[in-house]
């Protein structure tokens, strides 16, 4: 059997072929089971059409509705403002992280409880976020930034333990204060690994985004497929969904390429 | 005579993972005077790389004084330099700027790097200009762009003691530098770090577990070792067994490491400290250099009683 030897080299045209099998496997199955149920009813919405998804993107893409505004256009933007947003809180967990990794008093304060804070499960404290926050902006920021917080600083935290301490007797010896070491010494040496964790992070960020504006929002990407899926708009929804899997795919590949282009140092150690 | 470092009744104790109490270091005296390439050697499980942290400061005695130029040594600072096995280099910069580091870090903290920008850049480029010179130095002119990862494991040690000496640091220590290198490798870091000690009027305190090495390197040796014996019934924690002043001539001579002489010497503290199956006893260690003391309890040593010998 090919497919399982060990030491199998395929070509690069076969490779590019075999990784793309799979999807092709997928559009096609949804094209035939939409072509099979609308030769029994015109009228199907479950499995739609690829033209009446591409009516239906173009509708919330390319044409006014009722109040002139483009809708995919205005959830994007309402949608990435959030996850933006919550990027910029997400960044001070990296600082908290960094100072747990590097002074032990602060590891002392703030470890335990960040681990305890980890385990409570955001979307059960979504309630408690709308009473207080009301169901403006704040509480879906706020759901995002308390289910993430929590690992992005764990994380950073284990890999500035993980510098070996060498490097940081190294730089006293070099004149170094306590806060360069932090600032000069670790972080530039685990942000690249960091990155890579809010990158991985970011799954969870949009899944927090969604249920967020699944329950209380005016506009928004999530808010949106929750919306139409009174009318069973699938030709609305699956448009939305690709879009988003887009955008998630964007952003990692933007970070992926930002460690590699600026930090030219990693992975030379292997 | 004033001694650049001194230690006095130095004892170490450690807890096991029981929570029992052993003795690495017992009873350690030392003083070292400038201008000296001390090595110390010792089998492994001796305490020389605690010796090493004890003097560098990043761990302090539970009992007994450790000084520097008088005072007692706190905490690593730029006034003694150091070189690893591994993990000397800063890996996210590149040769260049890790010889920058320490120039820059110690002139601009990070508030001042951010109020004065200016002048910051301005000194920036006269620090990599110094640098440059350091590199030309080890013979690394054209690898200043390269990260560490990039070089030979014989460069980045070269880089690393550039790194260290660019601080002008009073005293450099060394644990196991040359220990992760090829024979051939090894042969000329020695030489390389004979030259600098040399040119440089420097102090070095070397440790190995390589006698032939520290025989060779050394103006001065001392054995560090578990392996003696007292008049106490058990022995707990390692002394220096040895202190020599190496003869011979520098600079040193391939001819030099293979001359009778060394081997003779070779032979001697191999069978004094690194042999598991002699146990000196402690009236009866070398300790002729004379910058050597001690401090002996009555019941390791009692004067007179010829019971033993």
């Amino acid at each position: 059997m090919k497919l399982f030897d060990i030491h199998a080299r395929p070509g690069r045209t076969v490779s590019f072929l075999l990784s793309i099998v799979l999807f092709v496997v997928c559009i096609a199955a949804f094209a035939v089971t939409g072509y099979v149920r609308h030769q029994e009813n015109p009228r199907d919405k479950i499995v739609p059409t690829f033209p009446e998804m591409a009516d239906g993107l173009k509708r919330v893409a390319f044409e006014q509705d009722r109040d002139g505004e483009y809708r995919l256009l205005v959830d994007t933007i309402a949608s990435l403002r959030r996850f933006f947003i919550s990027l910029a809180f997400l960044s001070l967990a990296v600082i908290l992280g960094l100072l747990m990794g590097v002074f032990p008093y602060m590891e002392i304060i703030f470890l335990r409880f960040i681990t305890f804070f980890d385990k409570i499960p955001a979307l059960a404290i979504l309630p408690i976020l709308f009473i207080i926050f009301g169901l403006g902006e704040v509480s879906k920021v706020a759901l995002i930034v308390i289910g993430v917080f929590p690992t992005i600083a764990l994380d950073t935290h284990l890999r500035a333990k993980e510098v070996p301490r060498e490097q940081v007797t190294k730089a006293l010896t070099l004149g170094a204060g306590r806060f360069e070491i932090a600032y000069k010494v670790i972080l530039p040496q685990i942000f690249p690994t960091v990155l890579n964790t809010i990158r991985l992070n970011f799954k969870a960020m949009i899944l927090f985004l969604i249920a967020g504006e699944s329950i209380a929002a005016t506009v928004g990407l999530g808010y949106r497929i929750f919306l139409v899926r009174r009318y069973i708009a699938m030709d609305i929804i699956i448009p939305y969904v690709i879009w988003m899997s887009l955008l998630a795919f964007l952003a990692d590949y933007l970070v992926r390429l930002w460690i590699k282009k600026r930090y030219k140092w990693v992975g030379l150690e292997k | 005579m004033k001694y650049l470092l001194h230690l006095e009744d130095v004892y170490v104790r450690y807890r096991d993972h029981k929570g029992k109490k052993f003795t690495v270091l017992n009873d350690l005296d030392l003083k070292i005077k400038t201008g000296e390439f001390i090595t110390l050697v010792g089998p492994s499980g001796c305490g020389k790389s605690t010796l090493l942290r004890l003097i560098m400061g990043s761990e302090q005695p539970p009992q007994g004084k450790v000084l520097f130029n008088g005072k007692p040594v706190l905490s690593p600072d730029r006034d003694r330099g150091i070189v690893f096995q591994k993990y000397s280099l800063f890996q996210h910069l590149t040769v260049l700027e890790n010889l920058v580091f320490g120039l820059d870090a110690e002139e601009f903290t990070i508030s001042k790097r951010l109020i004065k920008p200016f002048k910051h850049r301005k000194k920036r480029k006269e620090y990599e200009e110094h640098a440059q010179a350091y590199l030309e130095r080890v013979g690394l002119a054209n690898e200043g762009d390269k990260y560490p990862h990039q070089l030979s494991g014989g460069m980045q040690q070269r880089v690393a003691i550039a790194q260290a000496l660019i601080m002008k640091p009073k005293i450099l220590l060394m644990d196991e530098p040359f220990g992760a290198l090829d024979y051939g490798t090894r042969q000329d870091m020695q030489f390389f770090i004979l030259e600098q000690w040399e040119k440089e009027k420097m102090t070095i305190l070397f440790v190995t577990h390589d006698l032939e090495e520290a025989i060779f390197l050394g103006s001065r040796t001392l054995v560090l070792t578990q392996y003696y014996s007292s008049d106490l019934e058990k022995n707990e924690g390692s002394k220096i067994v040895t202190d020599i002043e190496i003869p011979g001539p520098y600079p040193r001579t391939s001819a030099f490491k293979f001359s009778k002489e060394i081997g003779e010497v070779m032979q001697k503290l191999c069978h004094d400290g690194l042999d598991p199956g002699y146990k000196q006893h402690v009236k009866d260690f070398d300790l002729n250099h004379k910058d050597s003391f001690r401090t002996v309890t009555p019941e390791e040593w009692k004067r007179g009683d010829e019971t033993h010998g």
